[in-house]
């Protein structure tokens, strides 16, 4: 039996030293950076909290946390909104829908920065393709990429792009709603919106709750997109994300110890955002057979 | 027994499959580490160029590994070559030779990241007077010499001839001072339908890249080269109030709308090379892309205008360079020096710089060089980085954090969301503790700043 144990371990170590070596190790290291001053090219030295203090006091840590919150708090709610409706679109019995489903998944497989250089003439203030729609159609078109007031929304606007992934979870999601409730609710004379609202969601809340986590982690780590097309978090810092502000002091400007405390506070606020989210969704996520 | 004949087995089965890993380990480092075979030298160098550029270096080494049978240089094109170099000396295994940018120097031997070349320099008979000025001053941080260069810049004001003679100004006669740049600007401005800017003479944000420096050209300095960062001096206020003049007259939101129609810079669509801004401050490397893009520019370069109230500060520019270095920790610093000696050397950078199509920081240059060089503007460009006005960014190691904020300092004036005064003030606020702090950090260790 010992010997069992010792195979099984044997087999599974390949895992255990990568995870030690590449995750568990640079994890506790960088708890242990975050309290030192270090430029990564001479040892590191002990300061104690004094890397914490002096964020609390960095004007531009709170712009950029405060320009993180601002995008997240547009991304998610209109990418949780837009997937859900895919979803829920793509879930009717239509002909040819495996083809749709496939259309609409098919921009998040686009990787990264070519999507980002795409949406940069996408967006382009004069000859732009969104503002040259705008002007056709009356409507005011703004300079999305060198406006400080519209740098974030273009963003936001642009991450839609990658509502596929999600889609897909959802459609699952859609899968396991039982026939009979819709049925029973059909007697109950219950039209579409009230069949939505009353059955369809509850069943999915737990992929909603799942895939809102999900989400809350990805629009907090916002870095490829704005860091290819907005240099520098420009126009005027407006779209300076909580990731760039921590790659430029960990690899520009050499303040790993920094960059690292950075990265431990980013890591408490996902944890309490994602406490928070389990806790509020205790009353309105259900679980099929719990 | 037979079940415990396969017990003990599969006991010995466990230290045995160690035994191999580690084995495995050893030697898959002795393959990687190849034992010095027999033979010349193999110096590793990273460089970050690509293209034409690319070639000029490569040229340059194959005629070094030509010319010699001790040292034989391997070069790799690196990109994001400063990340790269800083963790492969982080991680103690980096290139015998790295070609960063300038502005790295400083940081980057504050960090002890690059060997000090003075020995070398000593034993190789490479000296200050054989070099530009300003280009051999960019290697030295602390009074020692931590970099060489390779391919040397300065910039100048690049005037489209045609959009001056069609503005009715005198093609020959660029503007000298900053008060005739205006005027001219002014004259070559137009605006087409709905009022959108369809023509500009010149705009302060254009390329971008000096967005820093302004303050300079109007006589300013960025620290008093000790203890004081100066970004809030009368001079740097007053350059960006001159910047800010431009988004007043001509409206911010317009300067924006117009500046966002622009391409990249390498394209057609630039907006000098379109034909859409007609001055620009450009560096040498201006000439090749005029070449590529828009060979029938009839276009000019002169020195950058100065306040004419400030005479003293005419044939203003800004000057960088590439550079090459020895990281810490390089295997073969002695047989890198010997290469980038050679590079050193006339032959070498004439060979390298006119296949860049720039000048070269020598001040020994030969007359093929001269006569057989592309750029008709080239000995401009020589000359103005020997100015007393040559420009390089502060040697401070927390310049890259300095010059951010400048360039955010100056985004809030050109958007009209800050007076310069105030956005030049935040700046000091700012880098001013992060100053005393790092004076602090180095006295403690020990090194006097």
């Amino acid at each position: 039996m010992r010997s069992q144990t010792r195979t099984a371990l044997l087999f599974a170590s390949p895992w255990f030293i990568g995870f030690s070596l590449f995750l568990a190790y640079p994890v506790v290291a960088s708890l242990y950076y975050s309290m030192c001053d270090y430029s990564v090219l001479r040892p590191p030295v002990w300061v104690g909290m004094h890397n914490f203090r002096n964020l609390m006091k960095d004007e531009v840590f709170w712009i950029s946390l405060k320009n993180t919150a601002i995008y997240a708090g547009m991304a998610l709610p209109l990418g949780m909104a837009t997937a859900i409706a895919l979803a829920l679109l793509l879930n009717t019995k239509v002909r040819g829908m495996t083809i749709y489903r496939t259309i609409f998944f098919l921009p998040s497989l686009v990787p990264t920065i070519p999507l980002a250089v795409l949406w940069l003439w996408v967006f382009n203030g004069e000859h732009g393709i969104l503002n040259e729609v705008l002007r056709r159609v009356g409507l005011p078109a703004p300079n999305w990429l060198s406006d400080t007031a519209w740098s974030k929304p273009a963003l936001a606007l642009m991450a839609l792009w990658g509502a596929g992934n999600a889609m897909v979870i959802y459609l699952a999601g859609l899968q396991d709603v039982p026939t009979e409730m819709y049925e029973a609710a059909e007697l109950d004379g219950a039209g579409w919106w009230a069949r939505t609202r009353n059955v369809t969601l509850p069943f999915l809340s737990p992929v909603i709750l799942f895939n809102g986590i999900m989400g809350i982690i990805g629009t907090l780590q916002v870095f490829a997109e704005p860091y290819v097309m907005f240099p520098g978090g420009s126009p005027a810092r407006s779209t300076y994300f909580y990731t760039m502000y921590l790659f430029d002091n960990a690899f520009i400007y050499h303040k790993m110890g920094y960059a690292c405390a950075m990265g431990w506070i980013m890591f408490l606020i996902i944890l309490v955002l994602t406490l928070v989210a389990l806790r509020v969704s205790e009353k309105h996520v259900h679980y099929q057979g719990g | 027994m037979g079940h415990n004949h396969g017990a003990m087995a599969r006991s010995l089965l466990t230290p045995l499959a160690v035994v191999v890993l580690v084995l495995a380990a050893w030697y898959s480092e002795m393959v990687v580490r190849v034992p010095e075979p027999p033979g010349p030298v193999v110096v590793t160098y990273w460089e970050k160029w690509t293209s034409f550029e690319g070639d000029a270096m490569r040229a340059v080494v194959d005629a070094f590994n030509r010319k010699q049978n001790k040292v034989f240089v391997k070069l790799l094109t690196i990109s994001g070559i400063e990340n790269k170099t800083l963790m492969a000396v982080a991680g103690g295994n980096p290139p015998d030779v790295a070609g960063l940018y300038g502005p790295n120097v400083a940081q980057y031997a504050d960090d002890r990241a690059v060997l000090p070349l003075d020995d070398f320099c000593a034993e190789y008979g490479i000296s200050a007077a054989q070099y530009i000025p300003c280009y051999w001053d960019i290697g030295v941080y602390r009074g020692r010499v931590y970099s060489l260069p390779t391919t040397p810049a300065s910039t100048a004001l690049h005037y489209n001839r045609t959009m001056l003679r069609e503005a009715g100004l005198d093609p020959d006669r660029p503007p000298r001072t900053i008060e005739e740049l205006d005027a001219y600007a002014d004259k070559i401005f137009q605006r087409g339908d709905r009022g959108r800017i369809v023509r500009a003479g010149f705009m302060p944000a254009e390329p971008g890249w000096w967005n820093w420096g302004w303050g300079c050209i109007f006589g300013g300095k960025l620290w008093d080269g000790k203890t004081k960062i100066t970004a809030n001096a009368p001079e740097n206020v007053r350059a960006f109030e001159w910047i800010q003049s431009y988004s007043r007259k001509y409206g911010a939101t317009d300067l924006q709308t117009f500046r966002s129609g622009f391409g990249n810079f390498s394209s057609p669509q630039n907006a000098f090379l379109s034909s859409q801004v007609a001055m620009e401050l450009q560096g040498v490397w201006m000439h090749n892309f005029i070449t590529m893009y828009a060979p029938g520019l009839d276009w000019g370069a002169s020195p950058f205008p100065h306040p004419s109230d400030r005479p003293d500060l005419a044939n203003s520019t800004f000057v960088d360079e590439d550079v090459l270095v020895i990281p810490r920790g390089a295997r073969h610093p002695k047989e890198a020096f010997a290469f980038i000696a050679f590079v050193q050397s006339q032959e070498g950078m004439e060979l390298l710089c006119m296949g860049q199509r720039k000048h070269s920081p020598l001040v020994k240059v030969s007359d093929r060089f001269w006569k057989t060089h592309p750029n008709p503007y080239v000995r401009l460009f020589a000359d103005l980085a020997y100015s007393p006005n040559a420009i390089a960014p502060p040697k401070l190691p927390l310049w890259p954090e300095y010059g951010a904020e400048l360039n955010n300092a100056f985004d809030q004036i050109a958007l009209l969301k800050k007076s310069p005064k105030e956005a030049l003030d935040a700046v000091q606020e700012r880098m001013q503790p992060k100053l005393d702090d790092y004076i602090r950090v180095a006295r403690l260790r020990g090194d006097e700043p």
